[in-house]
């Protein structure tokens, strides 16, 4: 299991309605691919970020599939258009079951 | 020693590192064929969607790739040299404020890049970028 | 020519020293500014007691590529700042007998402002010179009643290292070389010069001689370090100093020194006091 996880996100605290702001994220994870020997000669299981997910008062901004091949501390950026105040929510979901998830409230006037 | 930049690039590039996630090259799939399988075979153009990759990586194991198509439900991203080709698929949604994606990808050597973008009219586009990697063999 | 100095001519042959400018991608005539308002001193008049033997002092920041310098102007773009960020959480952690954490004796994190910036550093009641990791080994151990310290290059070492690096950004190097910390001083020179392993090469054939040409693909910088821990795009994490220079001798296929020997303490107030003059970057970006 992948420890010490922390995610980050950084979206703007303020904007006019029907701005297009720019969002990004980053999260501390070791994106284990599952084609790494140890070093006794055993694979090293994957153990990855397989999905992650952006919202914005309950409707989707960005659904991303990911694979072994996005680096360690899996980072993205991308834009939402925002027509009303309200709040992001960033969820990752790993190989493990565990899910992340973190939040952004952004007033818009 | 002076050697021309195609030259020294030429002799500096080599694909696998100690370090990198892909040290055994088992291709599971090509690329040609998980594309195909994704488009279903239709033919791709390649205007509208733009792939911004550094020509040079200093590391194959952090590349920062950029792509945007505007219009798209999705893109799919494609790491042809990667044992497994498939990197990412960024779904757009109804809050989407562009259908525009950065992220951080690992390169295992040499290889195109390829973003294929689905509309909503049911064409794709594609777009290629080579990206070469230097293999830092120094400084540990 | 002796016969020493053909066979490292003969190394450096073989590792292809290039001047080739793959001006594409690295500025060197950059300008370093973090989030906008921490303005770094990437390049400076070298230090006096380097005896004109540079003139000019870079950091390791301005030999990167265009990407990986822009990943170090943001917080958010740099990976090494998550782990900074659990520093500042373990600082804030009890550990120990006591059951106190760093911020129960440094309330104000901001005394440690100075840190990066002045250390290695003569430590009085040791008699030694210390580096910060040893610093924080000795709070462990003498003053918080932990069994065992964190090693040197554990995880949560290294995020420590990077959090207080993260404090002192923008402060100007100035390591003191005089005084106690001299004879230490001199013992890290005298490694810095010194030619390792097969290929017979020192610090200084590499960095002093040869930062800004390309050895393989990659281009040298002087070998500051200034910008430790860095996070290293090659192992997408925080690499200590000891841990690099490891790998620096380990390239000239020679026998190298362990972490926190007493050679890499010297080498490391050495090569610290090259970069005087230059500002803590630490946590920095590295390929
Ligand atoms: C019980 C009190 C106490 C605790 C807890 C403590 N320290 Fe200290 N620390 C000190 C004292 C006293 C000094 C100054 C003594 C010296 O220089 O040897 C010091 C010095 C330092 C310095 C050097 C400051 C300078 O200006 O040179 C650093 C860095 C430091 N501590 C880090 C830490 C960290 C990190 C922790 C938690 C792992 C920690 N300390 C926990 C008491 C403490
Ligand atoms: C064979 C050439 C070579 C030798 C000899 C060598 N290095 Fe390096 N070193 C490199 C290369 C290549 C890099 C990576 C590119 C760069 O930052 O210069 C590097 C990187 C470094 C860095 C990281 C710089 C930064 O900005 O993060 C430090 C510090 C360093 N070397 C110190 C040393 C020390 C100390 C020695 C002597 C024990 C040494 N090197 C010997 C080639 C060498």
């Amino acid at each position: 299991m992948a420890e010490n996880v922390t995610p980050r996100v950084r979206a703007p605290r303020e904007a006019s309605v029907g701005e297009v702001v720019s969002v990004r994220t980053l999260i501390s994870h070791p994106m284990e691919s599952g084609m790494r020997r140890d070093g006794d000669g055993n694979v090293i299981p994957r153990s990855i970020i397989n999905r992650f997910v952006c919202t914005f008062n309950g409707e989707v901004v960005v659904d991303v599939t990911m694979e072994p091949s996005i680096a360690t501390n899996p980072y993205f950026q991308f834009e939402a258009k925002v027509m009303e105040s309200g709040t992001f929510n960033f969820t990752w979901y790993d190989d493990d079951g565990s899910v992340y998830e973190d939040s952004s409230d952004i007033t818009v006037s | 020693m002076s050697l021309t930049r195609r030259e020294f690039v030429g002799t500096s590039l080599t694909s696998a590192a100690a370090f990198a996630a892909f040290p055994s090259m088992s291709f599971a799939a090509t690329a040609d064929e998980a594309i195909a399988a994704y488009t279903g075979g239709a033919a791709t153009s390649d205007a509208g969607i733009t792939l911004i990759a550094p020509e040079i990586a200093e590391n194959g194991n952090t590349v920062q790739i950029e792509v945007s198509a505007p219009g798209a439900e999705e893109i799919i991203m494609f790491a042809a040299g990667n044992p497994n080709p498939n990197v990412a698929t960024f779904k757009f949604g109804p809050m989407s404020g562009s259908q525009a994606a950065t992220t951080r990808i690992r390169l295992a050597g040499e290889q195109d890049v390829i973003a294929i973008a689905k509309m909503p009219d049911g064409s794709f586009l594609k777009a290629v970028s080579n990206v070469k990697v230097t293999i830092g063999g120094c400084g540990g | 020519m002796t016969g020493q100095t053909k066979r490292a001519v003969a190394a450096m042959a073989l590792l292809a020293f290039s001047a080739s400018s793959l001006a594409l991608w690295a500025d060197e005539d950059a300008d370093l500014v973090v989030n906008g308002e921490i303005e770094m001193i990437v390049r400076t008049e070298a230090p006096a007691h380097l005896d004109g033997a540079l003139r000019t002092i870079y950091s390791g920041w301005v030999f990167r590529q265009d990407d990986t310098q822009a990943m170090q102007m943001d917080d958010f773009d740099n990976p090494g700042m998550l782990f900074a960020e659990q520093g500042q959480e373990l600082f804030n952690t009890a550990m120990g007998a006591n059951g106190e954490s760093c911020a129960s004796c440094h309330a104000n994190a901001e005394d440690l402002t100075r840190v990066r910036a002045t250390y290695p550093k003569w430590d009085e009641a040791h008699g030694a010179v210390q580096t910060v990791e040893m610093q924080v080994q000795e709070c462990q151990t003498e003053s918080m009643g932990m069994a065992e310290a964190w090693g040197q290059n554990s995880q949560e070492m290294l995020n420590m290292t990077a959090y207080i690096a993260s404090i002192g950004r923008g402060q100007v190097i100035d390591v003191a070389i005089d005084g106690p910390a001299q004879a230490t001083w001199e013992a890290g020179k005298e490694i810095y010069y010194t030619r390792y392993g097969q290929l017979e090469l020192s610090c200084a054939n590499c960095h002093e001689q040869n930062y800004g040409n390309y050895i393989r693909a990659d281009h040298l910088s002087q070998g500051q370090i200034n910008g430790f821990p860095t996070y290293r795009l090659k192992n997408a994490r925080l690499n200590g100093t000891h841990n690099r220079f490891r790998g620096c001798i380990r390239d000239t296929r020679g026998e190298t020194f362990a972490i926190g020997s007493d050679e890499f303490i010297a080498l490391e107030l050495y090569v610290a006091s090259r970069g005087n003059g230059l500002t803590v970057e630490g946590p920095s970006v590295r390929n």
